[in-house]
């Protein structure tokens, strides 16, 4: 049992005793006393604690943008680490800082640091960004002085000649090693096998694969977490597997990785998983942990019921259950999981050349924000007829969930605007949304009925969003 | 163009520069010190508030038991531990800094923690227990209104004969305009570190743009006098007026824990905190009646504001003042009843906001003209045009002041041709006329600004200048640097009278001890009175340096020259630092502190009539935008602005100023949206909830020009313009577009509340 979390720091090792369920942005400020990197929202949202994470085997092996603030020092024993102290070369700034602070690209400085250290990560893995690029590796950083124009220009100006200052000794290791420190426990299990035996033993311990969502209220100080199994290095979890049927991803599988993966064929849910909180969330997020939440409102579930995907969950003796995912979901953060099983892959079948499946996201914001109302839709054309269709809602009930009624009103029929509308006006039989801050219930039955016509449009090849102007 | 541009304009070698923030490398770097990045001194404490869980009630008991008993927590204080008076109210009265009978707002200070570790604070915060009676909150200002709950009396300003004008009027419209608050959303969330010295004295590092109210704030509440506070600020990360008034709430708590403990403390409120206990941009209802001729030329308006207070008055008079003084815009109204009421509601108590109630008044104008032109089927342009201030109206607000170097046509007129008007006007129309469902919109608005604080005796500076004998300065003043680059421009004011380079002169951190009785860095006004101090304070001590020239080169003062780093006469020189050195050995004193004081101004507060402000700035702004009719998601595609900024002293410093004001109104009028549930409990109280701008929400074509060839025909600092305010009202432009986009296919006027987000935009739409 280690009593200290080892990792790299800017180039250098570095061994510390903490409470394993320490967030990182709480070490580095403190004990490491490296304060460059701030605390803007404590929520993963304002990107001015981004760090680069440089974990084996996980997102390529490359240093990818993460937020520190919900990040606990369980997650990074092993990694990489590049604050914004390590950016510069022995005191010279690199290239992108320094046409940041020549472009008048920082005003009160405050979120600077994260965002240089955010597209300085974007610059090291893409030497040639465009605009669009720049904005998605932007995403999760927020400036509330300079308006960007002036951030996003200069790293256009800085492009291609970043380079990530690489460790001298690399330690970037597994280990399955429990860490223990001041009455709190991590479990690092590196198989399934370890996994159920840790949930077998430590019953009440929290199971944390990105902590995108349960790092939220660590670090308000809401929680503190006496034991944590953390799943990112269980193999099993880990695994991507393509065929010619489909993707079946294990449920540690980040969305970074998804989304290399079926990004190209599926450009919708590209965009959608672009759209999926930020670069910094998209690292650490899984898509084990986004279904196991079972968030009414994740984005993750509706897109997936929609394209037909499958679940496979473990229970906490070992036997395995594979099941439609839109049966997984019960009731409001109630799911099919046994006690103390966990998520082990999930099956993305492939669409046909006639089937065809598109997601929309209707938000206030178009980055990094939660949906009010996430509609996806898949559909089999014989034809002009639709053969078949699922019309999958996230926001719209206490569980992302199938609009049935509206399906069966455009199964066997043609894809008129007639017959969207008849199908818009049945959602109420199985959608009964709320009203709160990202929107009226009488908005988001408006709105959900209105995406079904906006499918209908984009399948005639119109253009059908604002962002595509 | 304006025949004042040609006044001056003389070359400068350091004012007029594009020189980079001052802190540019460090922040990049992470290297720019934060309160809460400084080493913490052995013992410090860390605080947390304890704040309301109900928007309105009496309260009971306060049980703090269980938080006192958690290992690591060393104490709780609240109202009854104040020795001073617990009352932090930055004009009125009866605004405490922790309540102690009733509770009149969700997230309202009751006491605080302090412990070992800002963790340990928050959890024996929630761990303290307050029993409430529970009363109903009034969350309306309809609501209040009605009942004539208010803060304040009402203000209202009277102009001509607003009845006989409209019953004059060919047309009368009516209208009803409901405009969102904002959340300040600076970076760093309210911050102070206490460090308690001799004789109870308190060394206040605090995150303000005020240091000189949490100086005396901080007195009154540990009953010590002013001199026994000093108040330190370095920069902020970010403002916005968010750390006016609400950065004495932070301070005071912080060091009332170091006059109880001798101990360095240190409070620092999470994002949720910060955005529940402190106030935002006001919210208001506009309503009006407004009278016109056939062609659209107003004859008369009335106004009525109804303005979200919050609990208690703030900063609530003067926002309202300054939304009546910016009703008119650009527009002559020659007849005028505006009014403003300060509701009371239980909410947070509304403070001030870039732009300070200018916003609100703004958009209520440009409002009233859309609908003018859309009820008579005009050009909105037209519309404008027609009732901008001109000679032949003669130029007189509603509050008396006379509008002068009036650059409303040449700005306008230089925008809509620089922005291609006319074409892109006809593409969007055919644009639309074939695409029902994604429609495209474009308008045009100005904002004419009033620059200085309404009150008369805010609008003044002091500064302190010492040379060395290397020649090196010394530079402090009272204004604060919250990223506005305000530390920059002052210190090339300085370089630029001694005529040495920008580096030799040191910036340092703004401190009561050295600079007292400042004003808020706010209202805009940071350069134009700092900048002005300074300028005198460096000027005395030139003239001292010169007078020693003069002596050393037997030269008349008329041929000596201050240039690159020396002093020239007559074929001889000396370094700046020769005569630093040559002055002290003279006994000449290099130090000085130097004061301004904003002329010509004055205004009587009960008629609301004078002359507020100093001069004006113009500027103005085209946008176009797209919306989804099926979802009501919108787009700014592109912007173009045309600001005035007079002679600016740094174009790249100004310029960041108007393209982040830009974003920041844009927020405000489209995405960012307060939510509280029907308990007054605010429920978008981070990043997560609360919307800014991203960097793909700026329009992909952003187009920004500082006015050609200007100046300001007061003598500002080097016949400069203020810019930080004025710019976020150009984003009314983007509000505009989407309304034109609305309208695209609609008779007559509409209503479209803000912020435009996709829900409101669709209730327009159907």
């Amino acid at each position: 049992m280690a009593q200290a979390i080892s990792f790299t720091l800017n180039g250098k090792p570095v061994r510390v005793s903490v409470r394993p369920d320490t967030t990182v942005l709480d070490l580095l400020r403190g004990p490491l006393n490296t304060t460059g990197t701030k605390e803007g929202c404590a929520e993963g949202d304002c990107g001015a604690c981004t760090v680069l994470l440089k974990r084996k085997g996980i997102n390529g092996g490359i240093a990818n943008a993460a937020n520190a603030c919900i990040m606990t020092a369980a997650q990074i024993d092993g990694a990489e680490i590049t604050t914004v102290e390590g950016l510069a070369h022995e005191g010279v700034l690199n290239l992108l800082q320094e046409a940041m602070a020549e472009n008048g690209a920082s005003q009160c400085g405050f979120c600077t640091p994260g965002i240089a250290v955010a597209l300085t990560g974007l610059l090291a893995r893409n030497s040639a960004p465009s605009e669009e690029q720049i904005h998605d590796a932007l995403a999760g950083n927020l400036c509330r002085c300079t308006g960007y124009r002036p951030i996003v220009e200069a790293a256009q100006k800085a492009a291609g000649k970043i380079h990530l200052l690489a460790a001298a000794e690399m330690q970037n290791t597994v280990s399955n090693e429990e860490i223990s420190f001041d009455g709190s426990i991590a479990k690092r299990p590196t198989s399934l096998a370890e996994l159920l035996e840790a949930r077998r033993e430590l019953p009440n311990a929290t199971l944390l694969a990105g902590g995108t969502d349960l790092g939220v209220a660590r670090a308000a100080y809401e929680k503190d977490w006496s034991s944590i199994i953390v799943t990112n290095n269980v193999k099993e979890l880990r695994s991507t597997k393509e065929d010619a049927a489909g993707w079946t991803f294990g449920a540690a599988v980040t969305w970074q990785e998804i989304l290399e993966n079926v990004g190209q064929a599926l450009p919708s849910f590209g965009t959608l998983i672009r759209r999926f909180g930020s670069t910094q969330i998209r690292s650490m997020g899984t898509m084990g942990g986004n279904i196991g939440t079972a968030s009414p409102i994740g984005d993750g579930p509706p897109a997936l019921i929609a394209l037909g995907a499958q679940i496979t969950f473990a229970a906490v003796d070992g036997t395995q259950t594979t099941m439609p995912l839109e049966d997984f979901f019960l009731d409001y953060r109630k799911t099919e999981l046994p006690q103390n099983g966990v998520i082990v892959s999930i099956h993305i079948p492939k669409p046909k050349s006639d089937e065809h499946f598109r997601v929309y996201k209707v938000s206030k914001r178009y980055d990094q924000d939660i949906s009010t109302v996430c509609g996806a839709f898949w559909v089999k054309m014989s034809g002009d007829t639709v053969e078949d269709v699922r019309l999958a809602f996230g926001g719209m009930a206490a569980i992302p969930k199938r609009a049935k009624h509206a399906e069966d009103a455009l199964r066997g029929k043609a894809m008129t605007a007639d017959n969207v509308e008849k199908a818009g006006k049945l959602l109420g039989e199985d959608l009964t949304p709320l009203s709160d801050w990202r929107g009226s219930a009488n908005y988001r039955e408006k709105v959900a009925s209105g995406l079904i016509k906006r499918f209908m449009h984009d399948l005639n090849g119109e253009a059908v969003e604002v962002m595509a102007l | 163009m304006n025949k004042h541009m040609q006044t001056t304009s003389m070359e400068r070698s350091v004012v007029g520069k594009g020189i980079a923030h001052d802190s540019a490398k460090k922040h990049v770097a992470g290297q720019a010190i934060y309160i809460d990045d400084m080493a913490e001194l052995p013992g410090t404490l860390h605080a947390a508030l304890v704040v309301s869980t109900i928007a309105h009630g009496i309260i009971k008991s306060i049980d703090a038991t269980e938080a006192l008993a958690m290992q690591g927590v060393h104490l709780f204080l609240t109202a009854k531990d104040i020795p001073g008076h617990n009352d932090i109210a930055p004009i009125m009265s009866g605004e405490p800094l922790f309540t102690d009978d009733k509770v009149e707002h969700l997230g309202q200070p009751i006491g605080v923690i302090a412990a070992d570790s800002i963790e340990l604070a928050i959890k024996a915060a929630h761990a303290v227990v307050i029993d409430y009676e529970e009363l109903e909150p009034v969350l309306d200002v309809e609501i209040a209104h009605q009942r004539k709950e208010y803060v304040l009396p009402a203000q209202e300003l009277i102009q001509g004969d607003v009845e006989a004008a409209l019953k004059d009027a060919a047309h009368v419209f009516e209208g009803r305009l409901e405009i969102g608050g904002q959340d300040h959303f600076y970076l760093e969330t309210q911050i102070a570190y206490t460090i308690p010295g001799e004789d109870n004295d308190m060394l206040v590092y605090s995150s303000t743009q005020h240091p000189t109210e949490v100086q005396h704030h901080v007195a009154h509440v540990l009953g010590t006098l002013a001199n026994s506070v000093d108040v330190k600020v370095r920069r902020m990360g970010g403002g916005f007026g968010g750390k006016e008034s609400q950065a004495t709430i932070i301070a005071s708590a912080a060091a009332l824990i170091s006059l109880k403990t001798g101990k360095p403390a240190k409070l620092r409120l999470k994002r949720a905190v910060d955005m529940t206990a402190t106030g935002k941009r006001h919210d208001m209802v506009s309503k009006w009646r407004v009278g016109v001729t056939a062609e659209g030329k107003i004859l008369g308006m009335d106004v009525e504001y109804l303005a979200r207070a919050g609990y208690s008055a703030d900063l609530t008079g003067p926002v309202i003042t300054r939304a009546i003084t910016h009703t008119d815009n650009a527009y002559f109204v020659p007849n005028a009843r505006i009014v403003g009421h300060a509701c009371k509601t239980n909410t947070a108590s509304n403070t001030a906001f870039r732009g300070f109630g200018g916003p609100q008044g703004v958009i209520t104008s440009e409002t009233i003209i859309d609908q003018i032109a859309r009820e008579l089927s005009l050009n909105p342009n037209d519309v404008r045009a027609i009732n901008y201030y001109a000679p032949d109206n003669g130029e007189l607000t509603p509050y008396d002041q006379q509008v002068e170097q009036n650059q409303l046509v040449p700005v306008t007129q230089t925008l809509l041709a620089s922005a291609e008007w006319d074409r892109r006007r006809a593409e969007i129309d055919a644009h639309n006329a074939k695409n029902p469902i994604i429609r495209k919109g474009l308008a045009m608005m100005p904002v004419k600004f009033g620059i200085s604080f309404n009150l008369p005796s805010l609008n003044q500076a002091g500064a302190l200048v010492h040379v060395y004998q290397d020649g090196s300065v010394h530079l402090n003043h009272g204004g604060t640097e919250m990223g506005q680059g305000l530390f920059m421009k002052v210190a090339q004011v300085v370089a630029e009278v001694f005529q040495i380079d920008v580096d030799r002169v040191k910036i340092t951190e703004t401190q009561t001890g050295k600079v007292p009785n400042t004003s808020a860095t706010a209202a805009s006004t940071g350069s134009d009175l700092n900048g002005m101090a300074a300028f005198n304070a460096a000027s005395a001590i030139k003239s001292r340096m010169l007078k020693v020239a003069t002596e050393h080169f037997k030269a008349d003062e008329g041929s000596i020259l201050f240039k690159d780093n020396e002093v020239h006469a007559e074929g001889q020189s000396l370094t700046f630092a020769e005569l630093a050195r040559l002055s002290w050995a003279q006994r000449v004193s290099l130090s000085e502190a130097g004061h301004y004081a904003t002329p010509k101004i004055h205004w009587d507060a009960q008629k609301l009539k004078g002359r507020p402000f100093f001069y004006f700035t113009y500027g103005a702004a085209v946008a176009e935008v797209a919306i989804d009719t099926i979802t009501g998601e919108s787009r700014c595609l592109r912007a173009d602005i045309l600001q005035d900024c007079g002679a600016s002293l740094n174009p790249a410093i100004d310029l960041g100023q108007i393209e982040g004001a830009f974003v920041q109104g844009m927020g405000w009028l489209t995405c960012e949206e307060l939510w509280w549930d029907k308990k007054g409990k605010l429920r978008t109280i981070g990043p997560s909830t609360y919307k800014i701008p991203g960097s793909r929400d700026v329009p992909p074509e952003f187009n920004v020009s500082l006015l050609n060839n200007a100046s300001n025909i007061e003598e500002t600092v080097f016949r400069s313009k203020a810019v930080g305010e004025p710019p976020l009202m150009l984003a009314i432009s983007v509000y505009l577009a989407i309304k034109d986009a609305i309208g695209s296919n609609k008779e007559g006027s509409f209503d479209l509340k803000t912020p435009a987000t996709p829900e409101n935009i669709l209730s327009s739409v159907n």
